[in-house]
């Protein structure tokens, strides 16, 4: 009885101080290794028909955890980081859907990372495209990739043509949205305005169940906002200029002469910066991710459609 | 103490040694490296990859099988032919016995793993006719299996403190399975919310982490370790082994053997 009292505290103290020691210690090996040891080494076996032998035919739950390693290393990382390996999101997204053909989610969610140009994605269009017509054939029935594959093409690859083509296919599949065969006619008609993008990221939030995909959406809809506002407020600072002779010292002296009701916000409701050289920008551009106007002009991007 | 605890551990490595299983997997472990260079000619121009990945994967799976088997027995076969009850009549406390029978499974196995690091090493003479200067990166694959086997040790003298021996083995097999994807667990932790998190993350801090001690696939591709990662792994292992065993002498002080 004596013995067993004596060694009861030594052992809880050194089983507490080894166990906090060993989290200690594995946090550290995390930070040797990385989130991307995890995925290169994963990628060491290129060939999904060896993996899904290797598998023993639990394939379904060998896509999950490849899927798993893909979001949290591109879904989570990807702003902060500047050395995020994109040449190894194609190879890990081909697996995941070589393993599981019905993972739909990593066919929607995947080619989102893969075409949206950097920093924000791959900028790799053509093998986002490639990505969802393959899970086109595997899930042909599924009219919402139709919709992820003219969203590719209209905003990434620029191709209004086979937008219009995406979107009338899907249309036709059984169970589609009405508002798909619209979409076509709109490919048609109005390719390249910004009502149309807005009308794409509209539809893409009101139907998509993933909040990664709503909160892209939200973002490209505010972005598109954004750039329509930076004009019309560029064009109205010329209207000030051209009436008073010189140019406003702040937005005050555009809402004194009746140019504005009131100072102008950004979406994310902090109000733009009026600068020097009569142009407009907003306040924090890292919260507008896909702005192509109001960019500081260190910053500036190509136009979008 | 000293003399006590080394008198265990010898006479643990001693069983151990005697062991007929142990002997039938280490003949199967080598016959696999040896036939390893068949493989290789199968697949044209990967003979030493698939000697590396094969070789070595065996000398972990095979490894850890018999840290199962011989560890499961520790404690019940001294219980089941009463040799406990002799042992422990004498001046040798219960955490000198359970620490003893660790550092006695730990030394057969750490030779298992030479024996077998041995044979690999032929192995990979005969396929490349010749060491090459990256073959050496190979030593710290097979060092960590080494830790690989020590952490196994632990869990299987942990649960076979307190459980049968087919549970234990079932306990342990299971533990290394899920510490095999314990990076993925965090992966999945990391990507809940709310209390799920919490109770998922603090899960996989606990299980053993074997995924950081496979290094394979990368001394496979000649692709260095670093020194730091050697340093933080081993700690890992002796922390995390010296945890397991506590645990050990915690339940085992209090059982009833009567």
């Amino acid at each position: 009885m004596k013995t067993y009292r004596k060694i009861t505290w030594p052992a809880l103290l050194l089983l507490g101080v080894c166990l906090g020691g060993s989290v200690l210690m594995l946090r550290a090996v995390d930070k040797v290794r990385g989130k991307q040891g995890t995925l290169e080494d994963i990628l060491y076996i290129r060939s999904s028909k060896a993996l899904k032998r290797l598998s023993l035919g639990y394939s379904g739950l060998l896509a999950d955890i490849y899927w798993t390693r893909a979001v949290q290393y591109f879904g989570t990382k990807h702003h902060q980081a500047e050395d995020v390996r994109y040449d190894l999101l194609y190879p890990l997204l081909d697996i995941t859907t070589d393993l599981d053909p019905h993972l739909i989610v990593a066919y929607e969610f995947g080619s989102i990372f893969l075409s949206q140009p950097p920093p924000a994605g791959a900028g790799q269009p053509d093998k986002a495209a490639q990505l969802v017509e393959k899970g086109i054939r595997e899930n042909p029935d599924h009219w919402r990739l139709y919709f992820t594959l003219g969203y590719i093409h209209y905003f990434d690859r620029k191709d209004y043509k086979a937008a219009q083509l995406a979107f009338q296919k899907g249309s036709e599949v059984p169970g589609a949205m009405s508002w798909m065969k619209i979409m076509a006619a709109t490919m048609a008609q109005h390719a390249g305005e910004s009502s149309t993008s807005m009308q794409i990221w509209r539809k893409l939030y009101e139907t998509s169940e993933e909040p990664a995909i709503k909160q892209n959406a939200v973002q490209h809809f505010a972005a598109l906002q954004v750039d329509e506002e930076v004009k019309e407020l560029e064009n109205r600072i010329r209207a000030y200029r051209e009436r008073m002779g010189q140019d406003p010292a702040g937005w005050i002296d555009l809402v004194r002469v009746g140019l504005l009701r009131g100072i102008p916000r950004d979406p994310n409701g902090k109000p733009y910066l009026l600068m020097p050289d009569r142009t407009v920008q907003v306040q924090d551009p890292d919260k507008l991710p896909f702005i192509t106007h109001g960019l500081p002009p260190e910053r500036k991007k190509t136009k979008r459609p | 103490m000293i003399s006590r605890l080394s008198a265990i551990t010898f006479n643990t490595f001693r069983e151990a040694v005697r062991d007929r299983v142990l002997y039938n997997l280490i003949l199967f472990v080598l016959l696999l490296v040896a036939t390893a260079p068949l493989f290789g000619q199968i697949s044209i121009g990967l003979d030493r990859l698939i000697l590396i990945n094969v070789g070595l994967s065996a000398m972990s799976l095979f490894g850890i099988v018999i840290a199962i088997l011989v560890g499961i027995g520790l404690v019940s076969k001294e219980i089941d032919k009463k040799t406990l009850y002799t042992i422990l009549s004498r001046p040798v406390r219960r955490w000198e016995f359970i620490a003893g029978k660790y550092l006695g499974l730990v030394m057969t196995l750490a030779a298992n793993a030479c024996l077998m690091a041995a044979g690999f090493y032929l192995a990979l003479l005969v396929t490349a006719h010749g060491f090459q200067r990256a073959d050496a990166g190979l030593f710290v694959a097979i060092y960590f299996i080494i830790l690989q086997f020590c952490i196994m040790t632990a869990i299987t003298l942990l649960f076979s403190s307190f459980s049968t021996p087919i549970f234990s083995a079932i306990f342990a097999f299971a533990l290394f399975v899920i510490g095999t994807f314990a990076e993925d667990l965090r992966n999945f932790a990391a990507l809940s919310h709310g209390p799920a998190r919490w109770l998922v993350t603090a899960v996989a801090y606990m299980v053993p982490n074997f995924s950081a001690l496979n290094v394979i696939s990368q001394v496979a591709h000649d692709v260095p370790v670093s020194g730091s990662l050697i340093l933080y792994n081993t700690l890992y292992a002796v922390l995390y082994s010296a945890a397991a065993t506590s645990a050990a002498v915690l339940i085992f002080e209090r059982r009833n053997l009567k």
